[in-house]
């Protein structure tokens, strides 16, 4: 997307107003729809309302989450000192960032064997099972899984956090294929052609070559992969076994009870830290324009 | 030169099998290479994604369990009631409206929740792609943030603000427009409204994507031809961003129809969409097959709405 923003599109209203001069507005822009602006303003407002009330009242010092008496920090204490908030947050980035590595080291191998080679027997076959999770709706997907983990627990007597990790590994992997993918489809194949002219063997030209080269697109699978991950919802819902409380759970479970400050907190913390994450894979995934 | 070309045919046969047959063995062991690489992926997702489907396919065929599991009896008892209901006493079968109210509220939500974000969308999408390329990317990156953020907090912020006791009830009354709570949460403009907020970036990214790639020139023939502003809208640049609308609706409705903790959430007990029916046969109800059945009635009803999406594109594409 942004490779293609740094291609300067014809702006006929621009120029014509270049042409009477600076500081003129252009008398007709062809490309302005009125009302069009404002929905877009309408737009992120309404997107960015509910997030910004319920950060300003996570410092809000009364106990009743709609009354504002003043500033505290007293919620974001309180949500360190509750335990079962901590350890929801901590299961959660536990499960997202094994997932994420696992998925991305796999999407990395497979964006390897499926990028920038002759086509081959059973190539439309890996796309199609790689981009499988995102075709199923989400719910299907969760009961499937959880039919299919009872089964096996049923068959082998294993439990534990395995099944979730693995649960969230299966819909991480085509998220973190698509940006190493797209790195990789821009990557000149000349470089490697060069290593191999200076008689590198194939595994220190993807060492020395490809990887570092790679890099950005893998990081930003990560970033990706982990943001999915922590974002999920309904699989983590349906395949949590007893006792794996994560941070969904968690909010679900307080939601029936109220809205608490405490919550509040708790929910700004998240958001800034899939902001940051999010800010990260931006800013990674758009160097490769420049 | 000329002898040279000549001569070369001779040996030419068998130079050119052997530099074949290496040439061969090469692809053959980058092709071995390639199925490794790609084998933990395809392994994950076909044993954890694939098989899980064809197990709950089997599951449907099956007979419930007094308390949870399937016992292995063919039965299509849970396929017969997707349609239709069997009196207990007389075995007649009756349609099942209960299950077609549900199927109703979740297509007419799903539909209602693409119209909209379409109409909200659209104008966005516009308005980003006609932006500089450098506040292109700043007003992308601020209609995807949200979209990054757990699900569930998003909709927790949106419980905050349209409860009873919330902040819009509340400025309401402060404001003198009411006198008493308007309910809006645990309604069908409150379940639309989560999944349009959900869901809004899916129609924002691809109508961007086709808009900016959109010839501004065909525009400003339009208004040379005397168009009107709406009539360049409608006869120009709507047919010629027809794959980013016809994508971005395709994305929206997906996971609009398959929704399940929207509904729960905002909607309460008694807005049951298809998500929450299939996930209740898995809890409460206990009838697995039942909820098996319906699970793959949604899946063939996305993809149906995939294949016609993927046919379209290849119809604009022949264009």
């Amino acid at each position: 997307m942004s490779q293609a923003a740094a291609v300067p599109l014809p702006k006929p209203g621009a120029r014509r107003a270049a042409q009477r001069g600076r500081g003129k507005p252009p008398r007709f822009d062809v490309r302005r729809l009125p009302g069009f602006a404002t929905m877009a303003w309408v737009c992120v407002i309404g997107l960015y309302a509910p997030i910004v009330v319920l950060v300003i009242y996570s410092f809000n010092d009364n106990p009743s989450v709609t009354i504002w008496t003043g500033f505290s920090w007293r919620w974001y204490a309180s949500a360190f000192g509750n335990e079962q908030i901590r350890d929801a947050a901590l299961l959660s980035l536990r499960v997202a960032v094994t997932a994420a590595i696992v998925a991305t080291a796999f999407a990395t191998m497979a964006a390897l064997a499926t990028t920038r080679v002759p086509s081959f027997r059973g190539l439309t076959a890996i796309y199609a099972i790689i981009n499988q999770p995102l075709m199923v709706p989400e719910i299907v997907t969760g009961i499937a899984t959880v039919v299919f983990f009872a089964l096996i627990k049923q068959l082998t007597g294993i439990y534990g956090l395995g099944y979730l990790i693995t649960a969230h590994i299966v819909f991480c992997i085509p998220f973190a294929y698509l940006p190493i993918r797209a790195r990789l489809e821009d990557m000149d194949r000349a470089y490697e052609i060069a290593a191999a002219d200076l008689y590198a063997t194939p595994w220190r030209a993807f060492r020395y070559v490809t990887l570092p080269l790679l890099v950005p697109g893998i990081l930003g699978g990560a970033m990706l992969a982990f943001l999915v991950s922590l974002d999920d919802v309904v699989i983590t819902v349906l395949v949590s076994g007893p006792g794996e409380e994560t941070l969904p759970l968690y909010v679900i479970g307080q939601v029936k009870r109220g809205v608490t400050p405490e919550l509040n907190a708790m929910a700004t913390l998240f958001l800034a830290a899939s902001t940051l994450f999010a800010t990260l894979f931006f800013l990674l995934t758009r160097k490769r324009a420049g | 030169m000329t002898t040279e070309t000549a001569a070369a045919p001779p040996p030419a046969p068998a130079a050119l099998s052997a530099a074949e047959a290496a040439a061969q063995a090469v692809e053959r062991r980058a092709g071995v290479r390639r199925w490794l690489l790609a084998a933990p992926a395809v392994t994950v997702i076909g044993v954890c994604g694939l098989m899980p489907l064809l197990i709950v396919l089997a599951y449907s065929w099956a007979k419930p369990a007094d308390y949870a599991g399937v016992v292995w009896r063919f039965q299509p008892d849970a396929w017969v009631n997707l349609l239709f209901q069997q009196d207990i006493f007389s075995d007649a079968l009756t349609p099942n409206y209960a299950y077609y109210s549900i199927y109703l509220r979740s297509v007419e939500m799903a539909f209602l929740t693409t119209t909209l974000a379409l109409i909200v969308g659209f104008p966005t999408a516009y308005f980003i792609a006609t932006r500089s390329p450098r506040n292109r990317n700043v007003w992308l990156f601020l209609i995807t943030i949200p979209f990054w953020s757990n699900l569930l907090i998003r909709i927790y912020a949106i419980m905050m603000i349209i409860r009873d006791d919330g902040y819009l009830n509340h400025a309401l009354i402060s404001l003198g427009f009411i006198d008493q709570p308007v309910p809006i949460i645990y309604t069908n403009y409150a379940v639309a409204y989560g999944l349009i907020y959900a869901y809004l970036p899916l129609m924002v990214m691809p109508l961007y994507a086709s808009i900016e790639k959109l010839d501004f020139r065909l525009v400003e023939a339009g208004y040379d031809l005397y168009a009107s502003r709406l009539k360049v809208l409608w006869h120009v640049i709507v047919p010629l961003v027809k794959p980013g609308i016809v994508a971005g609706c395709t994305l929206v409705f997906i996971p609009a129809i398959g929704d399940y903790i929207i509904a729960q959430m905002l909607g309460g007990g008694n807005r049951m969409m298809l998500g929450n029916l299939i996930a209740q046969q898995f809890s409460t109800a206990r009838n697995w097959p039942q909820g098996s059945a319906l699970a793959l009635g949604l899946m063939s009803v996305v993809m149906l709405a995939l294949m016609f999406y993927a046919a379209r594109m290849q119809r604009s594409r022949a264009q």
